[in-house]
């Protein structure tokens, strides 16, 4: 999905500037002191977040929290790790009680330990009211029970990129919007030698986000709306057989992918479509030698299946503070420091289209209407479903999720190892244990 | 002086040798007490934290929350589990052929280092190599060797127009299972070479003196001077290469995760995936547990092995 390596490509922008200036500080002063939140006396945070993948991005959330600093005297102590990484680490502080107060991780990280988070009810009330609500989504997976246990900060997309000369040449105008037409796209490209490929490999980011898509575009759910597993059905069957046809017709060896795979192979000119967050694009719209991909590429919607509806997952990035901070009060005041327009909007801008907001009001960012290339991601966190499909988000989802017990599904039907009924089998066996 | 008072006046006397002074002057007593800091670091960073690991596997433990006994349910779940019984295959499919092959391939480069050669210092520390690089540089390294789309192997034979699409090293199940047995392979190869070598130049020439004296050939001297003196060695170098291989993680991790289908999955990175990212440590601890008996009957095999060498006390040889 993400190439670390090409991450430091990308210079800080324009909105460096917004966040640097001196009455970016005044406001951030004035905002310290009416805000609902006061940081205890002689607070301190340590944060552990996600690596960035576009050095802009960073660039423009350092400034903001030192900005932060500056305006509460909170000094914050950020340390980053390969967003892999986050939940292992929170897990064991999770744990043991000591450990970084804040983590920023993914997908229903929070979920994972919800009686180890502080209650940030009043933080999401506060900012949901100021900026036009949150998305469904976005709630279902900070909220546990009537309880925000999470900031829902932002989504990272994950949609179809694509060559525009290469879906001419297959003799379509436009991207399939349907799973039929993708599957006729998918053929045409490889007839025409420029064939597309989705992760079928231990990759978290884009081989769980095409598989979820696949499985929900035909009516196939792991859990119903009770988490009773329901994944050995005639529907589950139709996604892998249209998975299996996807499959024979992508480059050969997506089977090994890993989340980066994807990316390398795009940017090298060796397949025409895949499924992936906006970075493939920016790093090749830096990339002088690249540039020939980034005019000819653009973006799409996954293609809406049987179902009718967007099916869509897309990696959720909420932030979450943990109970065993001495200084939950500095914690709250961080979170809706970051999401207040002053910073958020800077700092979306900075991510160029990366990263998507969960609250309403963003939309009217200029970042997704700059370059209309970006416009699709502008979206995801009104089209995403959670990964805990149509039940709960709690941690049964999350294990089922890191443990790739779906993807595994998909990937020993596609190869061949198993048959539909026994690939079924063996999935809904390890469901019926996690969602015992 | 009557002898009843001789009596008491001996007594006590007699009691404060008996008790605390001999305890003194005991050199078990005191063996026990010059033992204890080692004793302590023992159990406190291997004894207990096994028999935590043991204890997690008959709990539901998961992240965050502490478990409950549920006895050998999460065992009973493993026998079940096609996926589990596939990692236990993988292991011990990656453990033996990667063992062997390292042990001939490093017995080998040993005799071959041994022999008297030019730049022989040189080439010792070359075959190091492997052995320094960090295991997930190495294994980086190997990543990209075996590229599904940009894989220099495959470029290169597919330029020499040997072969016309690139080969699917890791996507395919067997390649991927004798891709990353090769790069163990690589990887351990100086470890036993080197130890050998060091084994190696302990025997005596005047053994091998004598019997080319008697008209013994190569294989002979190899056969009954050489491999009888290395065994003990050998036993020890063979033990750690199994541990090491059997709980082989970064390698795979960096690899492959385990893919394709759960194809290299071994039962290090199956705990690890189950425990710290699914969130489930009574189950993969009940994973880790499950390698103890094999890393055991490693153990043992060396030990007997070692056991069984009287030749060394000058018994019989």
């Amino acid at each position: 999905m993400m190439m670390i390596d090409r991450r430091r490509l990308l210079a800080g922008g324009a909105a460096l500037g917004v966040l640097s200036s001196s009455g970016f500080g005044e406001w951030a002063k004035a905002w310290a002191q009416t805000a609902p939140w006061k940081p205890e006396a002689g607070a301190q945070l340590s944060m552990l977040r996600w690596k960035y993948f576009v050095q802009s991005e960073d660039d423009a959330f350092v400034a903001m929290i030192d900005a932060f600093t500056k305006a509460t005297g909170v000094k914050v102590n950020i340390s980053r790790e390969s967003y892999e990484d986050v939940q292992p680490k929170a897990s064991v502080a999770a744990n043991t009680g000591a450990g970084p107060d804040m983590f920023w991780g993914l997908y229903s990280l929070p979920h994972l330990f919800p009686q180890k988070c502080v209650d940030v009810t009043d933080v999401a009330d506060y900012l949901g009211k100021k900026y036009g609500g949150w998305t469904d989504s976005a709630q279902q997976y900070a909220k546990s029970g009537d309880k925000w246990i999470a900031v829902p900060v932002c989504y990272s997309g994950n949609l179809m990129n694509y060559r525009v000369s290469h879906m001419k040449k297959a003799g379509f105008s436009e991207f399939p919007k349907t799973t039929d037409e993708f599957l006729e796209y998918a053929k045409a490209t490889k007839a025409n030698g420029n064939p597309g490929g989705l992760a079928l490999g231990h990759a978290s980011g884009d081989g769980n986000g095409w598989i979820y898509w696949c499985l929900w575009a035909f009516g196939g759910n792991h859990v119903d709306k009770n988490d009773k597993v329901t994944i050995n059905s005639p529907e589950t069957e139709k996604a892998l057989i249209y998975a299996k046809a996807l499959y024979d017709n992508m480059i050969p060896g997506t089977v090994a992918w890993n989340d980066s795979f994807n990316n390398k192979a795009f940017l090298a000119g060796e397949i025409s479509w895949t499924n992936n967050g906006i970075s493939i694009y920016v790093a090749a719209s830096k990339d002088p030698s690249k540039k020939e991909i980034a005019d000819d590429m653009n973006h799409a919607y996954m293609p809406v299946g049987p179902v009718g509806k967007p099916t869509e997952l897309h990696l959720m990035y909420p932030v979450l503070a943990m109970n065993h901070t001495k200084y939950p009060q500095a914690c709250k005041a961080l979170m809706a420091f970051m999401l207040e327009a002053q910073n958020f909007n800077p700092w979306i801008e900075a991510a160029q289209g990366y990263l998507t907001h969960c609250l309403n009001a963003y939309d009217a960012n200029p970042v997704w209407t700059a370059d209309p290339k970006r416009t699709v991601y502008r979206d995801v966190a009104k089209r995403s479903l959670t990964a805990g499909g149509q039940g709960s988000v709690g941690e049964k989802a999350a294990a089922a999720i890191a443990d790739f017990v779906i993807l595994d599904m998909f990937a020993a039907y596609c190869t061949g190892r198993e048959d539909a009924k026994n690939a079924m089998r063996i999935a809904e066996r390890q469901l019926t244990r996690i969602y015992r | 002086m009557s002898d009843d008072a001789m009596v008491a006046r001996i007594k006590p006397a007699r009691r404060e040798t008996t008790s605390w002074e001999r305890l003194k002057a005991n050199r078990n007593w005191l063996g026990f007490w010059f033992m204890v800091p080692a004793m302590a670091f023992l159990i406190l960073f291997l004894a207990y934290p096994l028999i935590l690991g043991v204890w997690l596997s008959f709990t539901d433990a998961r992240i965050g929350r502490p478990g409950v006994f549920v006895g050998i349910e999460n065992y009973e779940w493993l026998a079940g589990d096609t996926n589990f019984w596939l990692v236990v295959f993988n292991t011990l499919f990656y453990t033996l052929v990667a063992s062997v092959v390292k042990f001939a391939v490093g017995l080998y480069l040993a005799l071959l280092l041994n022999e008297r050669m030019p730049f022989k210092a040189m080439i010792r520390a070359v075959v190091l190599i492997p052995f320094i690089v960090p295991t997930v540089l190495s294994a980086i390294a190997f990543w990209w060797i075996y590229d599904s789309q940009f894989s220099i192997v495959s470029w290169s034979l597919r330029n020499l127009g040997l072969i016309e699409g690139n080969i699917n090293f890791l996507g395919d199940t067997w390649n991927a299972r004798w891709s990353v047995i090769f790069a163990n392979v690589w990887r351990g190869i100086p470890f036993i070479a080197i130890t050998l070598l060091a084994g190696l130049q302990t025997v005596s020439p005047s053994l091998y003196e004598a019997a080319t004296i008697d008209g013994a050939n190569s294989w002979q001297r190899f056969r009954y001077i050489t491999y009888p003196l290395l065994t003990p060695i050998i036993a020890v170098v063979m033990t750690f290469s199994v541990l090491f291989t059997f709980t082989d993680f970064q390698l795979i991790w960096v690899l492959t995760r385990g893919g394709p289908v759960n194809a290299t999955h071994l039962m290090a990175t199956l705990s690890y995936q189950r425990a710290i990212l699914g969130g489930n440590l009574g189950e993969g601890a009940a994973i880790s547990t499950a390698m103890i008996p094999f890393l055991f009957a490693a153990i043992m095999i060396s030990w007997f092995g070692l056991q069984r060498r009287k030749w060394q006390q000058g018994e019989d040889n």
